[in-house]
């Protein structure tokens, strides 16, 4: 019998021999010298202009001299690429860098894999030029572990020029009031007034801003930056947020399930819908479509919510690495990340405002100067605050509950007073 | 059968059990050890990662209380039954009518067949458009002049899981009508011909000679089907990603988003353990025929 | 002979048939004639008007940005990388798991000893395991054998989830072969893997075929495994598919992405399409049956 087994094992090696020894062959060219001075990158900036902006950075990286292997991974705001993540590191073979946000990055600090990046930070004096709402993220536990690159903010509103002048809508509008006015008047038009892809996340973002304009900054933060208040997830104040919900589903589509966000965006540019509730990556949508701001579309913020920032940050976090040349290879994107040249570049390629506050703004457009002021003032003020749609409100768990409740009541299967009740559940049940 | 003396093996014998060996190992491997791995897991607090801290049942009792995991199962017993029972009742009859047309073998067939060889990665665009009354029938039947037509199932939380189960109907039914084929081939000729001496008419000839005899074609479309069922999940992505809201949840797609998108791996693989469960409940009895036949 | 010509049909029946049979091509044709016209068309017709209608100007130009210049990252490759990164892993993972199955299917039936029977049935219970469950298991396996993120680790995993399937039809197929024939070339001297070679290997054709179709067809069209398993070097092409018509903003570039998605499903269509009579036959050989 031991003969036996003996053999099988022999001839078990003998015939997974071609699988393995391809594989020591293409690690160890992968580990070899002139890979060592690569880095690679997984990220989900797959579509032109992104592709594009985080061409910049791959350019200044390999003017240094640093290879980029490039994995891309599409899909739902980096839900795919998150998988692969765990793979990888489940392997033992994490990438480079990857693109993350907010609570994404807290997660799996936590699990002690990421790098420390506190020398560069020391030396580049970063504490002084990143907002502390972002350094939230960038920072755990008293040490830098991710370099931010750019700020998008939320609540926002954009709309037809045209559709609003034709039928007499003044903009900006600020009120609660004025908005359902002028989304009653559209309506009546016979056109779409909220053009809205009912993705979960999408109606997410729509309900935060709801959420925000409802109660105020103080509300907002108790709402939906953990850790979330149950006392506040009950109040009244949450239940006049749902009926505002409900009212902005009565100026939705038919069609509006399962659409996405840049159909919706093309809605508006097309004169088809008046309204579009959604992040300042839309505004990329409008200016591609060869539209004027303040002529042919105007962007302003979610009606009643003026003065505060719901924002997201995208941000480049390493993971430990055994090697010297590959940390050093690390330290070479995380200082380019942070230069404050290819903060401006790469941020007036994608349509974001730059993570830094001390960059020049010369050659923005006149939005985008305007929102890199806002973020200064909201920074200022102390209403910048996580959106919790995009991952810094709350870690994914909870995020996802939430998601789950909204969009099962703007689909109609709970009553305004039911989503209180099951969003103060979901989340105690998802913490 | 060869059966020698317990202890002692001949050279081919050796030969016989080392040949087999790659394929039980990964068996043992990648199967059952992860199916073991999977069940210790759902024991386990983890969250993002695996954290190797026992729970008990808690898990479980969080699964249940879950009304994504009620939804993804009343979805499961929809779509399951829909899409076994009308891609059966379809690839039987086109395997019927291909079989009584001999042209139709060589034009039909490829036709009904070649969904199967797509992955739902590159039709999932085409039927999203189709499915979508902004773009697709809707649209086409009004720009025709049927101003009325409506078809918007999609976008309905009560009708979506129909328009996923309309898309995988699409995708299989040719490969069962080729599982039915084959067995009309195979069918016993004697049997027909007393059918007609007996003035059956073609319909009786059908339902009570030739049908009754396609029992293991019947059994291994079920198989197969049902384990394509179970397994659904790049279609659901594709076509609707779960939506509207959770209205098209699958266990799959429930697991994968649970593990996965929201950090409670946990849950996830209490979800697993329960659609393994859900299969052994199906599989094994066809398993032990299988077994038991020869 | 069919049944065909045992019964009897009117030549009315057979126009019904002819007509059933065409409404039903239509419903499976619909959706690849959806691809393939709207592959052909420039976005504004695409944006504009009905799904449905030929192109008013016809171009070829998306199916060669599809292939050779299309952004799939930051880098503008096209998709012709990652087509040859899936043809590195199909074929390694098809014929080895077509060798491990003929094997295997041929011990367990015609080898037999205590117990194959309850070891093919948990052999065969491999092939109903959710996909979802293995990754993580998966992922740790392939960093200890050192192979994560190659092909070769692909090349693995594929197999390991294939060889239950090619067990299956392998097994059920030589089951229907008379034990005799295995015995009497016994008797002459024969041993095993003489036997194996020739004898049972020659009548195997229509099996290996529906085999290796069976198998080719999975592993291209594999999604969850390429995309968890493979890094930048091994990803294959349903990944970078994926990473084309997947991006979140910007222009959606559906005639790109069409020619693409197609372009993707060419390898597998051929198989069947010129294979499908194997096909066909090699179930009826009993590779698939209850």
């Amino acid at each position: 019998m031991k003969k036996l087994l003996v053999i099988m094992v022999m001839l078990a090696v003998v015939f997974s021999a071609p699988v393995f020894a391809g594989g020591q062959q293409e690690k160890a060219e992968g580990d070899g010298q002139q890979m060592a001075k690569a880095i690679e990158v997984l990220h989900w900036w797959t579509s032109g202009g992104e592709a594009a902006a985080l061409n910049v950075l791959k350019e200044k990286v390999e003017a240094e001299g640093i290879k980029w292997v490039d994995t891309p991974v599409a899909g739902g705001s980096g839900v795919q690429a998150m998988t692969v993540l765990r793979s990888r590191v489940t392997a033992g073979n994490p990438p480079a860098a990857v693109q993350m946000l907010g609570y994404d990055i807290l997660d799996w600090a936590e699990m002690g894999v990421v790098a420390n990046l506190n020398e560069l930070a020391e030396e580049e004096n970063w504490d002084a030029v990143i907002p502390d709402a972002i350094k939230k993220f960038s920072k755990y536990d008293g040490k830098w572990i991710a370099a931010p690159v750019n700020v998008h903010s939320e609540n926002w509103v954009w709309a037809n020029q045209k559709i609003c002048d034709d039928l007499g809508i003044e903009l900006p509008i600020t009120t609660w009031e004025g908005y359902v006015d002028a989304l009653q008047k559209v309506q009546d038009s016979g056109k779409v007034a909220l053009a809205h892809g009912g993705q979960p996340w999408q109606t997410g973002t729509i309900f935060e801003s709801v959420v925000l304009g409802v109660g105020g900054p103080e509300f907002y933060e108790k709402t939906m930056n953990v850790p979330m208040d149950q006392d506040a997830l009950k109040s009244d104040q949450m239940l006049e947020a749902f009926k505002r919900m409900e009212t902005l589903r009565g100026f939705v589509d038919d069609n509006f399930s399962g659409r996405d966000w840049n159909l919706a965006s093309a809605m508006v540019i097309k004169g088809q819908a008046a309204f579009q509730m959604m992040g300042d990556f839309a505004k990329g949508e409008f200016l591609r479509a060869d539209m004027v701001p303040g002529e042919d579309f105007f962007g302003f913020r979610t009606p009643g919510t003026k003065g505060s920032v719901t924002f997201n940050a995208d941000q480049f976090v390493m993971f430990e690495k055994e090697s010297q040349a590959k940390r050093n290879a690390q330290k070479v994107l995380a200082k380019n990340v942070m230069d404050p040249e290819f903060q401006v570049s790469f941020n007036v390629v994608k349509g974001s405002v730059p993570a830094r506050t001390d960059v020049p703004d010369d050659e923005f457009t006149i939005i985008g100067k305007e929102a890199m002021k806002d973020l200064a003032q909201a920074n200022d003020d102390g209403t910048l605050f996580g959106s919790l749609a995009h991952g810094h409100g709350a870690p994914s768990a909870i995020k996802e509950a939430v998601f789950d409740v909204v969009s099962a009541h703007f689909n109609g299967q709970y009553t305004a007073e039911e989503a209180v009740e099951a969003l103060a559940k979901a989340v105690e049940a998802a913490k | 059968m060869i059966i020698k003396n317990k202890w002692h093996l001949s050279k081919d014998d050796v030969v016989a059990r080392v040949v087999l060996f790659p394929t039980v190992l990964l068996s043992a491997v990648c199967v059952y050890g992860f199916i073991i791995y999977t069940i210790y897991i759902s024991f386990t607090g983890s969250t993002i990662m695996p954290i190797y801290e026992w729970v008990g049942f808690e898990n479980y009792e969080k699964l249940w209380q879950l009304r994504h995991w009620h939804i993804a199962i009343k979805n499961m017993a929809i779509f399951g039954v829909l899409y076994i029972g009308i891609s059966t009742v379809v690839g039987l009859v086109l395997a019927i009518l291909i079989d009584m047309n001999r042209m139709g073998e060589i034009i039909f067939r490829p036709v009904f067949l070649y969904p199967m060889a797509i992955s739902f990665i590159v039709t999932g665009t085409a039927w999203k458009w189709f499915l979508d009354p902004g773009i697709g029938l809707e649209h086409i039947m009004h720009l025709w002049g049927f101003a009325s037509f409506k078809f918007a199932w999609i976008k309905n939380s009560d009708f979506a899981i129909y328009t996923v189960v309309i898309a995988a109907i699409w995708q299989v039914t040719g490969f069962v009508m080729v599982i039915f084929l084959a067995g009309l081939r195979g069918i016993n000729h004697t049997t027909i011909e007393s059918g007609v001496v007996d003035g059956a008419t073609n319909f009786q000839l059908y339902t009570r000679v030739i049908i009754p005899q396609l029992g293991a074609s019947f059994l291994s479309a079920f198989v197969i089907l049902g384990h394509m069922a179970i397994k659904s999940y790049d279609l659901v992505i594709a076509l609707t990603n779960g939506g509207p809201g959770q209205a098209t949840a699958l266990p799959s797609t429930f697991m994968y988003s649970y593990t996965f998108t929201r950090s409670r791996m946990g849950i996830g693989a209490s979800a697993a353990v329960m659609m393994l469960i859900a299969i052994m409940l199906i599989i094994v009895p066809y398993i032990k025929k299988q077994v038991e036949e020869d | 002979m069919t049944i065909s010509e045992t019964t009897r049909l009117s030549r009315f029946s057979k126009f019904i048939i002819v007509t059933v049979l065409t409404l039903f091509a239509v419903y499976f044709l619909v959706p690849f004639y959806v691809m393939l016209v709207n592959s052909v068309k420039p976005l504004s017709e695409i944006q504009g008007g009905n799904m449905l209608a030929l192109p008013r100007e016809f171009s070829f130009d998306y199916w060669v940005k599809a292939w050779k210049t299309a952004q799939v990252g930051v880098n503008a490759t096209g998709l012709r990388p990652y087509f040859f990164n899936s043809v590195k892993i199909v074929i390694p993972a098809v014929l080895l798991s077509t060798l491990f199955g003929s094997f295997s299917g041929f011990v367990l039936s015609k080898w037999r000893f205590k117990g194959d029977n309850l070891l093919f049935g948990l052999i065969l219970f491999g092939c109903f395991i959710p996909f979802q469950i293995v990754l993580i298991p998966m992922a740790r396996v392939l960093g200890i054998l050192g192979i994560a993120g190659t092909t070769s680790g692909l090349v693995l995993v594929h197999l390991a989830y294939g060889v239950g399937f090619t067990t299956l039809f392998f097994r059920n197929t030589y089951a229907n072969l008379p034990d005799e024939l295995v015995q009497s070339a016994q008797v002459d001297g024969a041993q095993f893997m003489k036997i194996f070679t020739s004898i049972i290997l020659p009548t195997s054709a229509p099996v290996i075929a529906v085999t290796i179709i069976w198998q080719t067809t999975n592993i291209w069209n594999d999604f969850l495994f390429g995309v968890s398993f493979g890094d930048s070097r091994s990803q294959p092409m349903t990944v970078a598919l994926n990473n084309l018509v997947q991006s979140s903003t910007g222009v959606k570039e559906y005639n790109v992405h069409f020619a693409g998605a197609i372009m993707a499903a060419l390898p597998t269509l051929f198989i069947y399409i010129v294979s499908g009579r194997y096909f066909v036959r090699g179930l009826m050989s009993g590779s698939v049956k209850g």
